[in-house]
């Protein structure tokens, strides 16, 4: 059998459709059989291992494995000689504008405009939404940029920060508006002024019907008798949301709030594929990739390591929240 | 909690002309205003890449999209019988369903156990391994690529002996970690009386997973159902790193990058490619949507 | 219980149906064999190479995997590393495969795999000394381009009564002649998404072999000459002087260079009234001229110049770039690719097809596609220097630095000496 014909083979798709989730459903019955088979005393004990057991074990050979490895090597130099930790001083060198220092502050415009808009446009949209009729083509809507790839995402913005000399037709939509407010065309992802700020809206665009879904599903597990109680009572709709649906919400705009932060952090593809780091924009996850093309190996290491460790922080605010919650129970 | 604030009962006739439905007829409205208003600016840039992907590339550089929509039109499908003509799109679109289905499926279930695990069982080490999971969210995916293709190549997981495996195990790996996240915070959401009814009733670990925990949970199974497609089926470096872009393999997402030469040539046919490729990720999209419906919770515990 | 006992039956056979289809094919080829190719041409430039290929896999029936991605650097590196590098990649960038060479990965080509005394028959020694790295031959070239051609409208320039000038000064006083008569004289693009400021390094690195020459121009690139060195510096002044005080020579000042796509670039010769005269672009652009304003026609709406010598002591000089091919695995059927791509008949192939010219000593001109491809196809012969690209012989780390640069003097060229000098800080730690 050759490749080609393998792939084509429609009956394969379909084996593989039903297949896996089967698969799947028999291990974790079969694992279920065989701790039925421990005295009642173990079978806790025993129990959560077969549960948690294949996601540990793919975890912990395609991310911990390699992230181990990468740590190993931010310890070397590119000709594998061990130079201890002079790659980090190379990248964290030369404040406040030398090594990873311009990165690292993109990082923290991202993490902060990045996230706030985020959640703020998803939580609005879920709301607002949830009250009329049409929810659904309007969710669909503004989930759509999200189902478009990021080489999509950088033609479609290229097309609205588009810039002509002033005087001549625009042809970008930001300068065409702006035109209608008699106001000079500028250049966004070009000039370094504006450059972050350009490629975060575009980002953000991108982002908020991932925030968007997801509170929207925490918002619909919310009882209606809950919601339909207080309105009842005579209260605004502020209020209720104030006093009810943000209170309830708030577990799960922890976990989207923690999800947008780390993607902050881990911005690549679209700073990528817009500006490639010019005009000032360059993020950790690029230079990492810039680093890794040229055979820096060292180096990359060094800021892929600064990078997951930038995220403790956020990791201690989950341990709380998740502390507090769990104290409720 | 009880919301302050009595309600004075009124005539119905005198209620239906007061100030409050007033109100409350206003701020429908402006309800109505804000959201179809928002809507609208919200697709303005993607209603330009549409516009833009029936004009000829010669006019990108002239005039705005929005000209396209007064005479003289100009509009042509030149961008997409481009498109469409294109060489392996037929194979690589399949491509793209042999590598996204799998791919979407086995992390949804493996993360729906483990997920299951964290919010309701105890075990040695549980909070740790949490945190370290939110942790790895943060690992760079460029990182791990050496490692992990070694590994491939070394037992033979590569395209020409497995055709797809290895990247259906490489996405599992990559998503496990945000599933995971999502799930159990929903799992931990539903009320601990559900759980102690059903222990009550004598159900076991099995029957409370699939008759209580997966249907009360069918919105958040959806979203991430909806995002882990997204992500893979739009996916471009994870794909050409593991199986590469020849013919035979090569995803939608390469196929249609590869329209466009090494010096820009034929770049206008991306617009139309962005609009072919939005398609399935959408109908995904719409037909999930029926799943983000509320009161599954409601009435489900009764006193 | 019956329900567990049927699932996990189930489950087996549907694990047991999978692990078959997993291991479905594993065999080994029979046959003549395959050869995996990995370059960034796509679109057109794949059909044009898939055209080069297909006459081969007629003549051997070994099939050429070929894979394009713009990726190349990362995906190269990374396969590399894993140890299932493609037999053969075609790289823009001479001094990316020069990393692998000096780490062993490539295979080298003058002992045994190239008949050398056919190469030096057909390729002039500067094209082979470029493949060579410590002496030794890894890479060599199949299609060649030149840079360094001034485009602009004949129909424009009668219609003002502009002489085509011929030489550097000639060129200046054209400029302020076209100043003087209220249009912006050149017109320059620098974006490029990922790559931007390349169009501008190219200006740069001709100015630099014209007016310093080649010993200066090799030092250069090679990480020997500073940055700031008088006669480098030089170069960007004399750029400087072409882009006018603040920009103010080009069309549409420095928003403009900056914000516009080099695939627009020289747009503004065909618009009426013409935005600009004169635009510095290799010979591929025409195919953009064409598409961006219908019904232009070669020879009468677009011609070119060369760029005219800086400096009369280094005349005739020129900067070309072209695409070599290096083999990383030895395999019998990548040897006869390889061997297939030098040959004059194969690389006529694309030549026909355009966009490309031919490094071959003794080409056929009646090959080339139309008049403005032979004329150009003149300069690169008949010039007395002819240097390879400056930016692509750089380490990766350097050139991108250049390329930043240009974007970096285009915004202020008041900041040169600050430029200058974090080259230099780049260029200490790039060559390691």
């Amino acid at each position: 059998m050759d490749l080609s014909q393998l792939l084509a083979d429609v009956p394969t798709l379909v084996a593989v459709i039903v297949g896996v989730p089967v698969v799947l459903a028999g291990y974790i019955v079969g694992g279920e059989y065989l701790v039925r088979l421990l005295p009642d005393k173990s079978r806790p004990s025993v129990r959560p291992w077969i549960w948690v057991g294949p996601a540990l074990a793919f975890v912990g050979f395609f991310l911990v494995y390699p992230v181990l490895g990468t740590a190993y090597k931010s310890f070397f130099d590119n000709q594998d000689n061990f130079v201890g930790l002079s790659n980090y001083a190379g990248q964290l060198g030369g404040f406040p504008s030398g090594g990873a220092w311009i990165a690292i502050r993109n990082n923290l415009y991202w993490l902060i405009l990045f996230t706030l808009l985020v959640l703020i446009f998803g939580l609005m949209f879920a709301v607002l939404t949830d009250r009329v009729p049409y929810e659904s083509p309007v969710k669909s809507l503004i989930f759509m940029p999200m189902a478009i790839s990021f080489v999509a995402l950088a033609v479609i913005w290229k097309f609205m920060y588009s810039y002509q000399p002033p005087g001549e037709p625009q042809t970008g939509t930001i300068n065409a508006i702006l035109g209608s407010l008699h106001q000079a065309p500028k250049i966004w992802i070009q000039d370094p002024n504006v450059a972050n700020q350009a490629l975060i809206v575009a980002g953000v665009w991108g982002f908020v019907g991932f925030a968007m879904v997801i509170l929207s599903a925490a918002l619909k597990g919310i009882p209606g008798d809950l919601l339909e109680a207080a309105r009842v009572d005579g209260a605004g709709e502020l209020t209720i949301f104030r006093r009810v649906i943000f209170p309830l919400m708030m577990p799960t705009i922890v976990v989207v709030g923690t999800t947008l932060v780390i993607f902050a952090l881990k911005a690549f593809d679209i700073v990528y594929v817009m500006t490639n780091g010019n005009y000032d924009t360059d993020v950790l996850a690029n230079r990492m990739f810039q680093l890794l093309k040229v055979g820096n190996n060292g180096p990359a290491s060094a800021v892929a390591i600064i990078l997951v460790a930038a995220v403790i922080p956020v990791l201690i605010f989950n341990l709380r929240q998740f502390r507090a919650v769990e104290a409720r129970r | 909690m009880t919301i302050a604030s009595e309600r004075i009962a009124t005539p119905a006739v005198e209620r239906r002309f007061s100030p409050e439905w007033l109100g409350q007829g206003f701020s429908k409205a402006l309800l109505h205003v804000a959201v179809i208003g928002i809507t609208l600016v919200w697709i303005v840039p993607t209603l330009g890449l549409l516009v833009s992907s029936f004009r000829p590339v010669s006019e990108f550089a002239n005039s705005g999209w929005w000209t396209a929509l007064s005479p003289p039109f100009k509009f042509t499908l030149d961008n997409y019988s481009g498109v469409l003509s294109s060489s392996n799109l037929g194979q690589s679109f399949f491509n793209s369903f042999m590598i996204t289905i799998p791919a979407t499926v086995i992390p949804v279930t493996i993360a729906a156990f483990a997920a299951y695990a964290f919010s309701w069982m105890k075990f040695w080490g549980r909070d740790i391994f949490f945190l370290a999971l939110v942790g790895l969210l943060a690992v760079p995916l460029q990182a791990t690529f050496v490692p992990i293709l070694k590994f491939f190549v070394q037992v033979g997981l590569t395209p020409e002996h497995v055709g797809f495996v290895g990247l259906w195990l490489v996405h599992t790996g990559y998503g496990l970690p945000f599933a995971i996240y999502l799930l159990a915070n929903f799992f931990r959401a539903l009320p601990t009386d559900l759980f102690e009814s059903a222990e009550i009733d004598g159900a076991g670990t099995l029957t409370v997973f699939f008759r209580i925990v997966l249907p009360l949970s069918v919105p958040a199974i959806a979203s991430l159902v909806i995002f882990q497609f997204l992500w893979i089926w739009n996916d471009y470096l994870v794909a050409l790193v593991y199986v590469g872009s020849t013919p035979e393999v090569a995803p939608l997402t390469v196929t249609l990058a590869n329209l466009v030469g090494s010096l820009s040539q034929g770049y206008q046919l991306l617009t139309a490619a962005a609009f072919f490729s939005m398609i399935v990720p959408l109908i995904v999209f719409f037909s999930l949507q029926r799943y983000f419906v509320r009161g599954i919770l409601a009435g489900s515990v009764k006193g | 219980m019956m329900g567990l006992k049927v699932g996990s039956i189930r489950a087996l056979s549907m694990l047991a149906v999978m692990a078959v289809v997993a291991c479905g094919t594993g065999g080994t080829n029979s046959g003549p064999g395959s050869v995996h190719v990995l370059a960034v041409w796509s679109g057109p430039e794949q059909a044009s190479f898939q055209a080069v290929l297909a006459p081969f896999t007629a003549q051997t029936g070994i099939k050429v995997l070929y894979e394009s991605t713009r990726d190349l650097d990362t995906i190269l590196q990374t396969r590399v590393q894993a140890g299932n590098p493609p037999e053969i990649a075609a790289a823009p960038s001479p001094s990316t495969l020069s990393k692998l060479a000096t780490a062993g990965k490539l295979v080298q080509l003058d002992n045994g795999i190239l008949d050398m005394t056919k190469m030096t028959d057909q390729y002039a020694p500067g094209w082979i000394s470029l493949g060579k790295i410590n002496g030794k031959l890894y890479q060599i070239f199949s299609w060649a381009s030149v840079k360094g051609l001034i485009w602009y409208d004949p129909k424009n320039f009668t219609a003002k009564g502009y002489q085509v000038p011929t030489t550097w000064q000639g060129m200046v006083d054209l400029q302020n002649q076209i100043k003087g008569g209220g249009t912006t004289p050149w017109c320059v693009a620098t974006e490029s998404q990922a790559a931007s400021g390349w169009p501008g390094s190219d200006w740069v690195k001709e100015i630099v072999l014209s007016q310093s020459g080649p010993t200066v121009y090799d030092s250069w690139w090679n990480g020997k000459t500073k940055w700031t060195d008088p006669a480098i510096k030089q170069a960007w002044t004399t750029w400087g002087t072409i882009l006018g005080p603040n920009d103010s020579n080009v069309y549409g000042g420095k928003n403009y260079i900056l914000a516009t796509n080099f695939v627009n670039g020289g747009d503004g010769l065909f618009k009426k009234p013409p935005k600009c005269y004169m635009h510095n672009q290799a010979s591929f652009i025409t195919a953009n001229f064409v598409t961006n304003t219908p019904g232009l026609v070669a020879g009468s709406d677009f011609q070119f110049f060369p760029l005219p010598d800086v400096n009369p002591s280094f005349a005739g000089a020129h900067v070309g770039s072209g695409d070599a091919f290096s083999m990383l695995k030895d395999t019998p059927q990548a040897r006869k690719l390889i061997q297939y791509l030098t040959t004059p008949d194969a690389q006529a192939i694309w030549v026909k097809r355009g966009g490309k010219l031919s490094p071959n000593k003794a080409f056929d001109l009646a090959n080339y596609p139309d008049d403005i491809t032979r004329a150009v196809v003149k300069v690169m012969t008949g010039a007395s220097i002819f240097d390879f690209d400056a930016g692509d012989l750089m380490p990766v780390a350097m050139r991108d630095a250049y390329w930043k640069a240009v974007l970096s003097f285009v915004a202020d060229q008041t900041k040169l000496d600050s430029i200058l000098t974090g080259l230099d800080a780049v260029q200490a730690t790039a060559y390691k």
